[in-house]
């Protein structure tokens, strides 16, 4: 049956078009206006031109928060790729375990993130927590509080606690698709248990890994509750990521010229590094 | 309707309106040349006109930072090279 074209039918999308512009082009364009401007409140503006995003790039502050942001994203993703990876190798394929093992996982990921920082908040006290009493007992002189690396290391153990199940049922999902034939011709060969994570289970799970890597990066880029629940950036500028840094010029400070500017090359940012991963993904996908 | 609660001004009204131009152009294009013109440029991956045009400005934006981050505020300079920078996307790429 030849297919019927008729262009009249994108006025169907009109609707959700609309929606999408009201809720999200033009804040953004908004963004963007405030952002080569000024205000003093009372809604009064006054032209800055390219003043506000230079002040932003030239800023140690900025620059700070962008690094503890990279580092952010890149420590978590080396210990929660290879971490899910090594999960989902050793949940069980078939029997009462995998339901369980599935539900165990979904667990973390279903807890909001304000709640999850709540949790962590709470559980590393050194007062009332359980993580905090049992590291004091054990000699460990620990607080997240005072202790930038304290706090660095308790914002790494919240992140990978929240979200390595999704990177392992991501793996589990690409494992469970490889078919049986496959592990019975690397028996018959005699392939070592490295030789099949190797060349069997790493290639079938590339893609589902692509996904993972790229949304933890996105994520934990954009991350902002939890470390805000926990440590609120502290102690003094130490976990105050972007988006952290971004709330406190816009709402605390109300410097909303220069937070736009920054929401702007943050946006970016982000803008740029989901292209590359995407282009990356798309050719990966092309090429095989 | 009143905007002026919204505080735009002529630049931002220009640069949107840009924007809209583009987007119109390309749709016009698309119109007469259908299908996007895919083809596989020096980055070794395919790209239709519209990955260009997003290369293009994507790329621009970083021209715009980086001449403001590394030379200075007059960014007419960083305007020309990003034109010159988006031809060659769209020729090459």
């Amino acid at each position: 049956m030849e297919k019927t074209w008729n262009n009249k039918a994108w006025f169907m999308v009109l609707p959700v078009l609309l929606l999408v512009a009201f809720s999200a082009v033009i804040p953004l364009m908004t963004v963007v206006n405030y952002s080569v401007q000024d205000t003093f409140g009372n809604n009064q503006f006054f032209w800055a031109g390219a003043e506000w995003f230079e002040e932003i790039l030239h800023s140690d502050r900025f620059h700070a928060a962008l690094g503890r942001n990279l580092f952010f994203s890149l420590v978590i993703l080396l210990i929660e790729i290879p971490l899910g990876i090594v999960i989902a190798l050793n949940m069980p394929r078939r029997g009462w375990g995998v339901p369980v093992c599935l539900v165990l996982m979904s667990l973390p990921l279903l807890i909001p993130w304000n709640v999850v920082g709540t949790i962590w908040q709470v559980f590393g006290r050194v007062d009332i927590g359980l993580l905090g009493r049992t590291l004091e007992a054990l000699g460990i002189n620990y607080n997240y509080v005072q202790n930038p690396v304290h706090a660095w290391i308790t914002v790494f153990i919240m992140d990978v606690w929240h979200w390595t199940s999704l990177v392992v049922l991501l793996c589990y999902a690409g494992l469970v698709s490889i078919p049986d034939a496959f592990y019975q011709a690397a028996k018959i060969d005699g392939a070592s248990r490295w030789a099949v994570f190797r060349y069997i289970q790493l290639p079938k799970m590339n893609r589902v890994l692509l996904i993972a890597v790229l949304l933890r990066f996105m994520d934990s880029f954009m991350i902002y509750t939890e470390p805000f629940v926990v440590t609120g950036g502290g102690p003094g500028n130490s976990t105050t990521f972007l988006s952290i840094d971004l709330v406190k010029m816009a709402v605390g400070q109300f410097d909303l010229g220069p937070a736009a500017a920054m929401s702007i090359i943050y946006f970016l940012i982000i803008l740029l590094m989901s292209w590359v991963f995407y282009t990356v993904m798309t050719n990966y996908d092309a090429e095989r | 309707m009143n905007f002026s609660w919204m505080a735009w001004t002529l630049p931002t009204a220009l640069f949107f309106l840009t924007i809209l131009l583009l987007l119109i152009g390309m749709a016009v294009w698309e119109y007469f040349s259908p299908g996007g013109n895919p083809r596989v440029g020096v980055l070794h991956f395919e790209t239709t006109r519209g990955d260009r045009l997003f290369v293009s400005l994507l790329g621009s934006a970083f021209i715009h930072l980086a001449w403001l981050g590394l030379v200075g505020p007059n960014l007419w300079w960083a305007l020309a090279l990003s034109v010159v920078y988006a031809i060659g996307v769209f020729r090459f790429v």
